[in-house]
């Protein structure tokens, strides 16, 4: 049943939100977008590099991968025997998923584009105060390899958008436009515009906490590193409107 | 064909004598550590807590090569309690690391490649930006290598510094780096590592199951346990650190926090020699020394007799009731002279948990009619009675504390016998018990509970944790104290 939908994607309504980063007057909008439902699945991505075999194991360049990149496939073109082919593909760089996002005619989503649709809960498009929302998130951060579960086993939020948070982090295509720098106490520096807002440091609600950590992973990978935690979705311009 | 750096080596001694009078001399010797003459590259060796690696002694200045992976897994806080540290090397307090002054440590930082963040390491002895922070930032699955030269001598702590950086301190990401003077530290028979810190779980202190970090509680300081290296009963029991009557023990304290102050103390010790905040400052004869958040200590002393020694952080909640409690067993030759250890034994009893009151004569003791109590009022009331007296040792879940006091959930020794446990709560009780297969050696006091508060609080007790459910009434408790 997964398989059938996986491909699917479901419209989001675009609006306007003030993400983590921002204050008052750095309200974003966000146009009408299509969403993938799921993450790319090792499944999916398997056909992709059966078709384009420049993005298997032994043949990239290294200039677009590291060396983590399938590290757990058995080989080129085969799943190690404890990955499944309905759980999520991990260790793939940002390169390769721009790439299969491309070959599907779609791209990866902008980071407040994911944030935008990643902030809903099952009932509601902004649940960022909701306290079970981000005990959620947070309790994700504790529980191990949850990669290795299968799409689909989170929960479908407001959008029908499911595994957002819980199964793993995932790839946006300008993910170090919001820089962190590796020293993470500097960044609050009243002087500093990487993250606007010392407000941020001072922040003691969970959702500050939970979303900060979204950006740090952002902020510490580079577009050829690839993670076992790290896997991504693709999206599209809704141009019915 | 290597010049000799002469240069390096710059010691300028100057002598300095008082204008007025007196032959007061004073030697200063400086030397420009930035200079220091690197030979060599060796690995470090890194040891987990309690442990420190070998001494440096008077080795020369090196290039060393420190590997330390950050892994966050799951552990256990207290029995039935767990938690997800994150560590550096696998623990908390993470791996000690050893160097002299002049070294240059080639540090690398490796994030498993399960790890689900990016970490960082600030380390205090760093001189440069973040203390390392900027640049060891890094994914999982990634390495990051970065050196610098140990230019002040010191024990000093490491910590991530990755935000939100309370947070990762709080899961346990903090250790001890030593930097030791030129020559080495004075030798001492024992040395050990202990570091203490503060967690905040969403669950009351020995609430069971996989307990979240609980952020708001982080920020109001409400610790839910205090521990020496990272558990409830680290340095207790088999796990306690260890000496010989006579040798000398150098202890590296460090406080990782996030937040709360240490007043560190060895029961039963005085602290021969402190090196104040782990600088050069040396003060003698100490009982507490206080030890910040984010600092470290050098203690040192003798241990002249045998016997169990309670480490302790003395702000003494901490200790009896968050965890802060650990061991330094010493075997060897008694020494009577010095300590005479128990010269008659008695029991004396004059307060038990309750609030001592002086006897009112113009108070007439009404006699109480309560035989008629509900089971659910008695059980009211026996809670009551409970959490006012019994609570601090035998803790809210009955679990007791290990190796000091007893359970008195699903208690067989409780269980078997209602009249003799009526008879330790009238009278108290000392000497080895075996509870549940473990022995414990501690002295419960005399109560002094009325008859009624006595039935309620059994009542409570028999009807809680998994207990027999016996029903104990006034006059059980009547009969256990006249036949005494």
């Amino acid at each position: 049943m997964i398989t059938n939908c996986q491909s699917k994607m479901v419209p989001i309504k675009g609006g306007n939100y003030i993400p983590l980063y921002g204050r008052d007057s750095m309200k974003v909008s966000i146009n009408d977008f299509l969403m993938d439902v799921y993450p790319v699945t090792n499944k999916e991505y398997l056909a992709f590099i059966k078709k384009h075999p420049k993005w298997q194991r032994s043949k990239t360049i290294k200039l677009f991968v590291d060396g983590s990149y399938l590290r757990e496939w058995k080989t080129d073109t085969t799943l190690n025997v404890n990955q499944k082919l309905k759980s999520p593909v991990t260790q793939v760089s940002w390169f390769a998923a721009k790439s299969y996002c491309e070959s599907q005619g779609k791209r990866l989503p902008t980071v407040d584009e994911w944030e935008y649709v990643a902030m809903a809960n099952k009932t509601m498009p902004d649940a960022r105060k909701e306290e079970a929302y981000n005990q959620f998130i947070l309790g994700w951060y504790e529980k191990p390899k949850t990669f290795n579960q299968t799409i689909g086993s989170t929960f479908r939020n407001y959008w029908r958008v499911y595994d957002l948070h819980g199964l793993v982090w995932e790839w946006t295509s300008d993910f170090n436009s919001v820089l962190i720098s590796g020293e993470s106490r500097k960044d609050v520096d009243k002087d500093s515009n990487l993250f606007c807002g010392s407000a941020a440091i001072n922040a003691t609600d969970l959702m500050n906490y939970a979303a900060f950590m979204r950006y740090a992973i952002r902020g510490s990978l580079k577009a050829r590193y690839s993670m076992r935690n790290l896997g991504f979705r693709c999206v599209k311009d809704d141009k019915t409107n | 064909m290597k010049l000799l750096k002469t240069v390096c080596l710059l010691t300028i001694t100057s002598l300095l004598l008082t204008s007025c009078k007196s032959e007061e001399k004073k030697e200063i010797a400086m030397v420009d550590t930035a200079n220091i003459y690197i030979k060599g590259t060796i690995d470090a060796e890194l040891t987990s807590p309690p442990f420190v690696p070998a001494p440096v002694g008077d080795r020369t200045a090196k290039k060393l090569l420190v590997n330390m992976e950050i892994l966050e897994k799951e552990g256990e806080m207290t029995d039935g309690v767990k938690y997800v540290y994150w560590t550096f090397g696998g623990s908390v307090p993470g791996s000690f690391i050893r160097t002299r002054v002049g070294d240059e440590v080639e540090f690398t930082l490796s994030n498993h490649p399960d790890n689900k963040l990016p970490h960082n390491i600030d380390m205090h002895a760093v001189t440069g930006p973040g203390g390392g922070a900027t640049s060891s930032f890094v994914a999982p699955g990634h390495k990051k290598t970065f050196s610098f030269k140990t230019l002040n001598p010191g024990l000093y702590v490491y910590h991530c510094a990755t935000a939100p950086v309370g947070m990762h301190i709080a899961n346990g990401m903090y250790g001890l780096i030593l930097v030791e003077p030129e020559g080495g530290l004075p030798k001492v028979d024992k040395e050990y590592y202990i570091m203490q810190g503060d967690f905040y779980t969403k669950g009351e202190n020995g609430e069971r199951g996989l307990q979240p970090f609980d952020m708001t509680k982080a920020i109001k300081e409400e610790a839910d346990y205090v521990v020496f290296n990272g558990k409830v009963g680290a340095l207790t029991g088999d796990d306690a650190i260890t000496a010989n009557v006579g040798e000398t023990v150098r202890l590296y304290v460090g406080n990782g926090g996030p937040n709360l102050t240490s007043s560190f103390h060895v029961i039963g010790e005085i602290f021969d020699k402190v090196h104040i905040e782990g600088g050069d400052l040396i003060n003698t004869n100490v009982q507490t020394t206080s030890i910040p958040s984010g600092g470290a200590a050098i203690v040192e002393f003798k241990v002249e007799v045998p016997g169990t020694f309670i480490i302790v952080d003395h702000a003494i909640f901490r200790a009896f009731n968050k965890g802060a409690l650990g061991m330094l067993k010493v075997t060897g030759e008694e020494n009577k002279k010095l300590y005479s250890g128990v010269k008659q034994e008695g029991i004396y009893l004059p307060e038990g948990g309750t609030i001592q009151t002086m006897p009112d004569n113009t108070k007439k003791e009404v006699a109480v009619q309560s035989s008629n109590k509900t089971l659910a009022q008695k059980l009211k009331d026996g809670k009551n009675v409970y959490m006012k007296t019994c609570f601090a040792c035998h803790q809210a879940e009955g679990q007791g504390i290990p190796n000091a006091f007893p359970p008195l959930a699903k208690s067989d020794y409780l269980n078997a016998d209602v009249k003799r446990a009526i008879g330790i709560v009238l009278n108290g009780k000392t000497g080895e018990i075996t509870v549940n297969g473990k022995k414990y050696n501690s002295v419960m006091t005399k109560q002094t509970l009325t008859d009624e508060e006595v039935a309620d609080v059994m009542t409570y007790v028999y009807n809680s944790w998994g207990n027999n459910k016996t029903n104990v009434s006034i006059n059980t408790v009547k009969e256990v104290k006249n036949s005494h």
